[in-house]
């Protein structure tokens, strides 16, 4: 596809590249973690090798993650600080879900609805990663006492359970919201996408103007 | 491992019948205390029956030997002196290992299919092959009972003997027992024993004797004959109401079936709106507005 010269960038290669570590370790964490959460999902180890090897490789790939979130993470968070826009706008999902978008209070670069599923898997990731290492049998398991790495067995079920909807949402949002996915491949939007979706941060970068 | 295969009650992470049409007896393994003198015959029947030698330890001050179970020593005797009364030292001598719970945390817990079987005679048994060695096991039981190999990194505890009773012999510890503090037969029996040698007991002065079969597990087919049932923590830690933790059954309980179910809905969900509500589109003025 050839790019036209008066595309917004949205997103630099590092940003991209980083979010599609993020992404692809979470395909693979969420496929291997389903394994053990319920015997529906167990033949799903064969993706990996088998059961053993699923268990071996997911906890490394959670490690792969959780780096590469943290990384992510300082990179948007200013970006994702809730206003009393955002607010408002939240208030209003339900129009936005039916498809109306004309009352929506002008969003910047991110909406309430994008920055509040930010801060949300932020909350995800960081309860994975501390009561995965808890229940991480092979390292280090024995230096806790039995109660904690049963608390932490039903919070990583729980958060791993969140998380995987809260992306579903995520990835579906950004397939209905058509001109949104080449954000992420090739870092450009159209500027009729900017001033539809995000109206306010179109008017920030481009000045106003056409 | 083991012979059985028609007769299995349960199998971890299964959620079909399993192969059930024979029918086996409940069966109890019965450990009194009051008769043990810690000789360690049966930790070294266990060695030899199951062909096992674990890595000779050091000496840690006290009787226990090894200080722990481990992958390759199922059993052994726990040594506790006790004051119960003033004046009056008793020694407690247990012999530990996996009580076979008739509701087993460690099954209820394992991820991987029939990597954990109980068979209709209540023996509970680990099937090493299908193993992930994910440790769920050990989260799951209440009594600190399977331990995972340094070496291979599958679960391993107490088999019962299930390949000695399926084919109609006594475990290796039980045969070997010297003063016949242990006990094997038809749970029912076992527990007709225990009463007759708490009975005995009383008479003997030890007014809170009584037998160790906690019905927070649905009971165990492996039983004790206490001296202190009042105290069974004086038995190096053997715990008073053993039960599967409430966090191993939220954990594993209806609350997974529904988490799926609600990620599948989500996904489907997803599908319905787009076809209903069609997409998200730039509105055709603001499109015109960028078309030269
Ligand atoms: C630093 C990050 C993470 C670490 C260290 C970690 C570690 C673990 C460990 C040790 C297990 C037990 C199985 C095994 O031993 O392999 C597990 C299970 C699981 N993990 Fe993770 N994990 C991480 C992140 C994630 C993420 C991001 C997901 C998201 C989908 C996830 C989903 C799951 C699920 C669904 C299970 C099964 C839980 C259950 O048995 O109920 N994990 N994880
Ligand atoms: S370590 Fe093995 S036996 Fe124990 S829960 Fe995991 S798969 Fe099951
Ligand atoms: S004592 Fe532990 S390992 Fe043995 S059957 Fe009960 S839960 Fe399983």
């Amino acid at each position: 596809m050839k790019r036209d010269p008066k595309d917004l960038a949205r997103y630099t290669a590092s940003e991209r590249a980083n979010h599609w570590a993020v992404g692809i370790t979470f395909i693979l964490l969420g496929l291997s973690g389903l394994t053990f959460f319920h015997p529906a999902f167990y033949p799903l180890n064969q993706l990996f090798g088998g059961g053993v090897w699923a268990r071996i490789l997911h906890p490394f790939i959670g490690v792969v993650m959780a780096l590469s979130f943290v990384a992510m993470f300082f990179r948007f968070w200013k970006l994702n600080v809730i206003t009393p826009t955002d607010k408002e706008w939240l208030s209003r999902i339900g129009e936005m879900v039916d498809g109306d978008d004309h009352n929506m209070p002008e969003a910047g670069k991110y909406n309430g609805g994008q920055k509040l599923l930010f801060w949300l898997l932020v909350a995800c990731m960081a309860l994975l990663t501390v009561s995965g290492i808890v229940i991480w049998r092979a390292y280090f398991s024995a230096l806790f006492p039995i109660g904690l790495i049963r608390l932490s067995s039903v919070v990583h079920a729980a958060a791993a359970a969140g998380m995987i909807v809260l992306i579903i949402v995520h990835v579906y949002a950004a397939i209905w919201t058509r001109g949104t996915i080449r954000a992420m491949w090739y870092g450009t939007v159209s500027r009729a996408w900017a001033k539809q979706h995000h109206p306010a941060w179109f008017r920030q970068i481009t000045g106003g103007g056409k | 491992m083991a012979l059985q295969s028609l007769d299995i009650k349960a199998r971890s992470a299964t959620t079909t019948p399993s192969p059930a049409v024979r029918e086996t007896m409940p069966v109890a393994k019965l450990i009194d205390i009051s008769k043990c003198i810690g000789c360690k015959a049966c930790q070294a029947a266990c060695m030899e029956w199951n062909d096992l030698r674990d890595e000779v330890g050091t000496n840690v001050g006290v009787y226990d030997n090894p200080a722990d179970l481990s992958a390759k020593s199922w059993t052994l005797m726990r040594f506790s002196e006790v004051e119960v009364e003033q004046g009056k030292l008793e020694w407690l001598i247990r012999k530990d290992g996996c009580m076979h719970c008739a509701d087993p945390g460690c099954l209820k817990a394992c991820p991987a299919p029939g990597a954990i079987v109980q068979y209709s005679n209540g023996i509970v048994d680990f099937h090493e092959e299908n193993c992930i060695g994910c440790g769920y096991c050990v989260t799951g039981c209440p009594f600190n009972v399977p331990r995972i190999s340094a070496q291979d990194s599958k679960a391993y505890k107490c088999t019962l003997c299930s390949d000695r009773v399926a084919v109609g012999m006594e475990p290796a510890c039980v045969k070997t027992c010297p003063t016949g503090a242990i006990v094997f037969g038809a749970k029912e029996d076992m527990i007709t024993h225990a009463e007759g040698r708490v009975t005995d007991l009383k008479s003997r002065g030890y007014a809170n004797a009584g037998l160790y079969d906690p019905q927070g597990v649905g009971g165990t087919h492996v039983m004790y004959v206490l001296q202190h049932a009042d105290k069974p923590e004086l038995y190096s830690g053997l715990p008073r109401d053993p039960a599967i933790s409430p966090m191993v059954g939220l954990w594993k309980g209806v609350a997974k079936p529904l988490a799926s179910f609600a990620i599948g809905l989500v996904a489907i969900g997803s599908l319905f709106h787009y076809v209903m509500k069609g997409p998200n589109e730039v509105s055709k003025d603001i499109e015109k507005e960028f078309e030269e």
